[in-house]
């Protein structure tokens, strides 16, 4: 027998409803709590939303935060936030700040005088200093590009409502959803926590996550519409935890390989996207873990009607050749 | 059965093979861009210096030379978005109806008394009339004047819309014409920003209208988007001159009043010219595309009064002449005069076609920037950090996919094998179909397909661990992948589907780096359903057919 790496035993019989008191409570609990975070500590909103300016500097010698900041203030450009940057990419003499102006009253974007004052303020304190990138993005914009987020989300969780809700039940649909509510809210409930940078990529993340999660959840309930036909007489609740069980080494192995793939990147890939990795990183695991613990068990709540017909699971979107003529 | 009919292997075959080619050109990235560099300087100059030479020679012209384009992120440079103050041309075409109305009117003024403008919002022309109880009559001259719309889209509407209030007259573009103005406006900002941004040489810039009103500009290689700004503030220098000769010799010696200027559009010819204009550019109000009295494509230009002058009274004395319409020293044309052309206005004639009217209307208006421009959104990228960007993208890609592929094998064997090849083979589909469309890599977009290394292999996954159920309930190895394949799929459709969806969505909706993410994500569906579907299944039947197992190990 030729060695195979199993990291999920070939037959599992988890009861994955035996602790739902707490796992759907923690899911609960997380979603609640992450809405509290926001309304509370706030996001930490990057220039996409809210304009302003970000400047990336590099210097051969160790970043200097209060110098730096002492540098800019007499400069009166309202709200400066510096941050040095880390990441193990970096050469030994390579030290990276970014500094974050404000939007300024009256100009759409940062006027190329203050750009050059905030070269000659660094200077001072370090000769070497040099801006390799700068980015400034005025109200107007920024305005907008909050809207084209929320609306980009809205929409992508209709659309899959309605596709899941044409290829599956409605209940399997409000199922779904609520999942993907409960990932796309933890995650941004963890921006949040952390005080991560919130932008523009963040809410690309945002859209993958529903993505990964929805094909997750679908893959379940592909397996459980297929096993109702099968089990007729099974209650729901051992039908869903024998879908569940099934399908458990492939949720294992795909999570498994996304994971690697997103951990190689989130290590390797460079701290200008570090934000939108960790966004999607995160929302992989979380979006496991609510394809299992959350989407079933709303549709176990809202309860199945199994005496109507079950829709074809053999509905096929497009010829399969051969197969199918067997 | 397993067995795959031979048009179907074939057809696979063509795909993969179609998708080498065209992925292999991005191997050698900087071989091939600078062949097509030397080819485009080859197709707009004519002549190759040695280095160009050596460098279209890098790469064999037989093979296909599409390569991805890097985004200002990888690559490094300047991103502008400008928004047009279209508005500001409503006030320029309303106060130079002014005259004309005032001529209008002043022929009745026996019957509306004085006449007089006042002061009003810009945009806007206020005509008192001195006897109130004519404000009608007012009305009914000006709706004389009141031209139908030339648009497509403004058709049976009129130009202006004439209100009164009181017994004052005012007059204003109407909404049909505001909007074929805002388009005009807009083509011009966009033909000047062009020409700009062209002149100073750099390479590949990118200039989009974005919504109605925005232009986005993309420049790689620029060291900052303030060089950018200046470049696009310069105004364009257009001069009428008179013409004293033509030669082929740019350096033929000239009199103290004469300057050798090149034709725009004819190599090797150089017109001598009176250095001292007629008129400027600065003095034209208008230029469009119109017919002469045959019906022939001809542009109409319109100056304003003092230009007007010089300009009757120079055509005047030169009838049969030609004169040279010179921007920014190149001669774009060199019309005869055909006539006298008082007023200040006239027609161009020559052979045009409709798009060469169109473009040398466009050209004439494009003199200087029609309405002044508001920088929303600026962004630099220094090509070092962009390096190191690109350098932090492949380790990232090379490492996530070598131990997806670790764990693929180790997991499934020979079929992991399988499903790794189909893995490489998916990222050579992702970049073929990227350089023939021409897309953009961004670094969200390297993300992107690190995710879907690790999401393409889902399907075969679903396939695969399918495969091993039914061969645990004792079926045999045919049949067991056979089903595998046949019941893994309605999960496989779903589950693709709905990630595609939101994909759409990101792609619809996001802007720049985001949808480069959205683009790599997207193709990244596709090719990885096909090679986990068609070609994993493919050597999975070949590797079948040729061992025949009794049993199989998943």
């Amino acid at each position: 027998m030729a060695f195979r790496l199993k990291l999920v035993p070939e037959k599992t019989n988890f009861d994955f409803f035996k602790h739902q008191v707490v796992t759907f409570g923690v899911s609960v609990v997380m979603v609640i709590a992450s809405i509290i975070l926001v309304l509370t500590m706030g996001l930490n909103l990057g220039i996409d939303f809210r304009g302003g300016t970000t400047i990336r500097t590099e210097s051969d010698i160790p970043v200097d935060v209060g110098a730096y900041r002492q540098a800019i203030a007499p400069l009166n450009l309202g709200d400066v936030a510096i941050t040095q940057v880390f990441d193990p990419n970096f050469r030994a003499d390579q030290h990276v700040a970014t500094i974050r102006i404000q939007a300024q009253d009256g100009q759409e974007a940062i006027s190329p005088e203050t750009q050059g004052q905030v070269l000659d303020a660094l200077k001072t304190v370090n000769k070497d200093v040099k801006i390799t990138s700068t980015e400034s993005i005025g109200p107007k914009v920024s305005g907008e590009l909050i809207w084209t987020a929320v609306w980009s989300v809205l929409a992508a969780v209709f659309a899959i409502l309605v596709y899941v809700w044409l290829r599956f039940e409605w209940q399997f649909s409000v199922g779904a959803v609520a999942a993907l509510v409960h990932d796309v809210t933890v995650t941004i409930g963890i921006f949040s926590l952390f005080q991560f940078r919130f932008d523009l990529s963040i809410i690309a993340a945002l859209l993958t996550i529903l993505g990964y999660s929805i094909n997750d959840t679908v893959v379940v309930f592909d397996r459980l519409r297929e096993n109702l036909v099968k089990y007729k007489k099974m209650p729901l609740r051992e039908v869903m935890n024998l879908s569940v069980n099934e399908t458990l080494s492939r949720t294992v192995m795909t999570s498994g390989t996304t994971l690697l793939a997103l951990i190689s990147l989130l290590v390797l890939g460079g701290d200008v996207i570090r934000n939108f990795v960790f966004a999607m990183t995160w929302g992989v695991i979380v979006g496991t873990y609510s394809s299992v613990y959350v989407a079933k068990n709303i549709v176990l709540f809202i309860g199945l009607d199994r005496n109507k017909e079950t829709k074809d699971p053999s509905e096929k979107f497009f010829d399969n050749g051969d197969v199918a003529a067997d | 059965m397993l067995q795959i009919s031979l048009w179907k292997r074939v057809l696979i075959a063509v795909i993969i093979a179609a998708g080498l080619v065209y992925a292999v050109p991005n191997l050698f990235y900087n071989r091939v861009a600078t062949h097509n560099d030397a080819v485009a300087a080859e197709t707009r100059t004519g002549s190759l210096t040695p280095e160009q030479q050596a460098a279209k020679a890098g790469w064999p012209d037989w093979l296909p030379s599409d390569i991805v384009n890097l985004g200002l992120d990888l690559r490094g440079g300047a991103q502008l978005l400008a928004q047009v103050n279209v508005d500001e041309v409503y006030k320029s075409r309303v106060d130079a109806l002014w005259p004309e109305f005032r001529k209008a009117l002043a022929d009745e003024r026996a019957t509306l008394g004085s006449i007089r403008r006042l002061r009003a919002d810009p945009g806007v022309l206020k005509i008192q009339i001195g006897n109130a109880d004519q404000i009608q009559k007012a009305v009914q001259i000006a709706e004389t004047l009141n031209a139908p719309v030339s648009s497509l889209t403004g058709v049976g509407q009129k130009t202006l819309k004439i209100t009164t209030e009181g017994n004052d007259l005012v007059i204003q573009l109407s909404d049909a014409e505001k909007g074929a103005t805002d388009d005009r406006t807009m083509q011009q900002s966009l033909e000047i920003v062009r020409r700009r941004i062209d002149a100073a040489g750099t390479r590949e810039p990118t200039i989009v209208r974005e919504g109605s009103d925005r232009i986005l500009i993309q420049v790689p290689g620029a060291s900052s988007a303030q060089e950018i700004k200046q470049l696009i503030g310069t105004t364009a220098k257009l001069t009428f001159n008179s013409v004293i000769g033509t030669t082929s010799n740019p350096n033929q010696a000239t009199g103290a009043n004469e300057e050798i200027v090149p034709s725009g559009d004819q190599k090797g010819l150089y017109y001598i010219l009176d250095p001292v204009p007629v008129v400027t550019g600065e003095d034209l109000t208008d230029a469009r595309p119109d017919t002469d009295q045959n019906g022939y494509p001809a542009v109409a230009f319109r100056f304003n009064a003092s230009a007007a002058r010089a300009f009757g009274d120079y055509t005047q004395n030169n009838i049969g002449k030609p004169f040279a319409i010179v921007l920014d020293n190149k001669v774009i044309s060199a019309p005869t005069i055909q006539s006298h052309i008082p007023g200040g206005s006239g027609i161009i004639t020559g052979r045009f076609t409709v798009k060469e009217a169109t473009d040398l209307a466009l050209l004439l208006r494009a003199g200087a920037l029609p309405a002044s421009m508001t920088f929303l959104e600026e962004r630099t990228i220094g090509p070092e950090l962009g390096a190191d960007s690109i350098k932090a993208g492949k380790l990232a890609a090379g490492v996530g996919a070598a131990l997806v592929v670790v764990f693929m094998i180790a997991s499934y064997g020979l079929f992991g094998v399988f499903a790794s090849v189909a893995l490489g083979l998916n990222i050579a589909l992702i970049f073929a179909i990227m350089s023939v469309i021409g897309s953009t890599l961004t670094l969200p977009g390297i993300a992107g397909i690190v995710l879907t290394m690790g999401t393409a292999v889902d399907a075969n996954v679903l396939v695969f661990e399918r495969i091993r159920e039914e061969l645990r309930i004792a079926k045999k190895p045919a049949r067991a992948i056979e089903l595998g394949y046949e019941r893994a799929m309605s999960a496989i459709v779903d589950a693709n589907v709905t990630t595609f969806l939101t994909a759409v969505i990101l792609f619809v909706l996001g802007a720049g780096p985001v949808r480069g993410f959205a683009v790599t994500f997207l193709i990244g569906i596709i090719t990885s359903v096909f090679t986990a579907i068609w070609v994993t299944r493919l050597f999975v039947s070949l590797w079948f057919a040729r061992r025949r197992p009794k049993e199989l190990v998943l």
